[in-house]
């Protein structure tokens, strides 16, 4: 299988140019993802994950790196060619009801989607819709209802459907079911499985949330800091994270099941995450880390393959700890 | 006894569009050193709970009653305002989900913390100042001392958090409630936040009532849960017994709906259906049937009545859930 969408060496860094303490939020991020399948990218506030996402659609504009989307690289795009381009990237968000313009009811806020691109003009529009909204679970009365008449629930299912309207191939879904009710959550998960399996769409799949990603992800990329600290597939990377980083967060994650909560080995991390604008020195997690070194400041981690799809950044990890 | 009786509790409040029922009749006890959870999604009257027993639901439009709601002997809905103020902060603490909201943003955070100790305490500057540093050390802000001239816009979400338990638990409460306390923070800090709980309530035997809409949390920290929906609680027990024999229909609709990180949840998740229950006009049955997946004929004719299971465990709910014998 060829991969649709390929990063390499992503930076995203805030500042005025020249100065000197730019935020690197987003340093040397490399990852691809397969047509139908989804990468997940997990980490904490600040770790740069939905920087990550919004630099792939050149939402905020990447500092360097390449992004080749479908064999063409984004970058090099004119705003024109961008804008068809986004017809196969789609993003949403976390607070769907922020991203829906309040003036506007439903069927107009589907239909916006449809205009911009020139699809289904004239009579088809009204009918192409109703199949939309039906696609995503919202009862076709509620065309002509406004946002905020909506639950948390039908407003994120709102915008999942302006995002398909335009047919893309590719959705960076950025925390879309973290203000949700876990009742309401697990609806608009299972609605997004059900369309990537329906219509064959490749996500980036975003979230704080470790179980949801496990959840949804075949791949789950770690960030800390600005960088991908470890990278596998979903299963081998929650049975054996190798990473320190990753091990404390999964660790910190609480189960619903007070038996095997109790029988997990807890890494409490010490301390908050370090200033962006001026991470430490080697290996950004340095300072939390339980098992760091001297040679730790010195050196940057690179990445040791730990399985045929499955790396981390540490040096530990090569002294065979 | 129990530090902590709740009987019948009702929170009303007036809107416009009529009455709304946020909290139905809720009994429970709380022991000393007990962690009790308080689970529910929004609105089902698990904040409004809380607000009631700590006496800070306004009046006008809110309107508490019960049959008893009593602390440690006191009757706290007989307390005139006066002595509720002084209850609150030295008898009962609460800490909130937003740090930033509950600290005064133009005040030292050592202020803050002297405040309240100079407030309940009668000790002067001094002492005061010595006990601040003791507190926030206590609470595993580093270089203690230093902090004190801080304000809270210089700490991160986790520091603040830690100085609001620090200034809740500063005049050693009885009654803790930390109402969706580590829900904005990041995993990591949060299983500090809760690790400092456990300790520092185990060390003073202060009771706690946690509130969260997370399920994993309240499974790792409390000894006893009680679940809500639509005002009332459904279901209530302790932590084992509840977790492996869920036995109310809504209980089994959260475990089922939340996906787990150890890969043991269901494949797919089952959401519950439908749409949150009306508080202005409640079902005279079952306030979950219509979103219900394991409701019986018998839901539809008469409302739940409350069984009782081993280790004082129980559900309002008809439907025969729990399967016997002991937990696994």
């Amino acid at each position: 299988m060829s991969a649709l969408l390929e990063v390499d060496d992503l930076a995203v860094h805030f500042g005025a140019p020249g100065a000197r303490d730019k935020v690197k939020a987003v340093d040397g991020v490399t990852f691809s993802v397969e047509r139908g399948r989804t990468l997940g990218l997990v980490g904490e506030s600040g770790c740069g994950k939905s920087t990550t996402g919004y630099a792939l659609l050149r939402l905020i504009e990447p500092t360097s790196g390449q992004v080749v989307f479908n064999g063409v690289d984004l970058r090099a795009l004119d705003t024109r060619g961008l804008r068809r381009m986004r017809r196969k990237l789609q993003i949403i968000f976390q607070d769907a009801h922020a991203s829906l313009n309040p003036r506007m009811p439903i069927g107009d806020l589907v239909g916006e989607a449809l205009d911009i691109h020139d699809l289904y003009p004239g009579a088809a529009r009204a009918g192409r819709i109703r199949e939309l909204m039906d696609m995503v679970g919202l009862a076709s009365h509620l065309v002509e209802r406004y946002p905020h008449e909506l639950s948390g629930g039908q407003a994120q299912r709102v915008a999942i459907c302006r995002a398909l309207a335009v047919e893309p191939e590719l959705i960076v879904c950025d925390e879309p079911v973290s203000a949700l009710d876990v009742s309401i959550q697990a609806q608009i998960i299972n609605l997004l499985q059900d369309l990537q399996e329906r219509l064959g769409l490749t996500y980036i799949f975003i979230s704080h949330d470790l179980s949801v990603v496990r959840h949804m992800s075949d791949r789950v990329a770690v960030m800390y800091l600005g960088r991908i600290v470890e990278m596998a597939g979903k299963d081998e990377i929650y049975a054996s994270p190798a990473h320190p980083y990753t091990k404390a967060l999964m660790s910190a994650v609480p189960i619903a099941d007070p038996d095997a909560d109790a029988q997990r080995q807890r890494v409490i991390l010490v301390g908050d995450l370090p200033n962006p604008a001026d991470p430490p020195s080697g290996c950004r997690f340095r300072t939390r880390c339980p098992i760091a070194i001297a040679r730790c400041a010195e050196i940057d981690p690179i990445q040791q393959p730990l399985g045929p799809q499955h790396w981390a950044k540490c040096i530990r990890l090569a002294e065979g700890t | 006894m129990p530090l902590l009786t709740v009987r019948n509790l009702r929170t009303r409040f007036a809107t416009d569009r009529g009455t709304v029922n946020a909290v139905n009749g809720v009994s429970f006890d709380l022991e000393e050193g007990e962690i009790l959870g308080l689970v529910g999604e929004s609105g089902s009257g698990k904040s409004v709970t809380a607000l009631s027993i700590m006496r800070l639901v306004p009046d006008p439009p809110g309107r508490v009653t019960a049959d008893a709601m009593t602390l440690d002997g006191t009757d706290l809905l007989r307390l005139s305002e006066t002595e509720v103020r002084e209850f609150r902060g030295a008898r009962m603490a609460m800490v909130f989900q937003d740090p930033m909201r509950s600290l005064n943003p133009v005040l030292t955070i050592g202020r803050q913390l002297t405040e309240v100790l100079r407030r309940h305490q009668k000790i002067d500057g001094m002492a005061a100042r010595t006990r601040a540093i003791e507190l926030l050390e206590m609470v595993g802000i580093p270089s203690a001392e230093k902090r004190l001239t801080a304000y809270p816009h210089q700490f991160s979400g986790g520091m603040r958090q830690r100085v609001m338990i620090a200034i809740a638990l500063s005049c050693n409460p009885r009654l803790l409630i930390a109402d969706e306390a580590t829900t904005a923070l990041d995993v990591t800090i949060q299983a500090q936040i809760i690790d400092l709980v456990k300790r520092l309530t185990r060390e003073r035997g202060t009771s706690v009532i946690w509130i969260s809409h997370d399920l994993g949390v309240v499974a790792g920290l409390c000894d006893r849960v009680n679940v809500m929906y639509a005002g009332n609680i459904v279901e209530s027990g302790p932590i084992r017994e509840l977790f492996h024999r869920p036995s109310h229909g809504y209980t089994l609709g959260l475990m089922r709906s939340t996906p787990r990180i150890d890969g043991q949840g269901p494949r797919r998740l089952t959401p519950i259906e439908g749409m949150p229950p009306n508080l202005i006009d409640p079902n005279p049955l079952c306030p979950f049937l219509p979103r219900c997946r394991v409701s019986v004929g018998d839901c539809r004719v008469r409302p739940p009545v409350r069984r009782d299971f081993d280790g004082g465990h129980w559900a309002a709910c008809l439907a025969d859930l729990a399967p016997p014998g002991p937990p696994r």
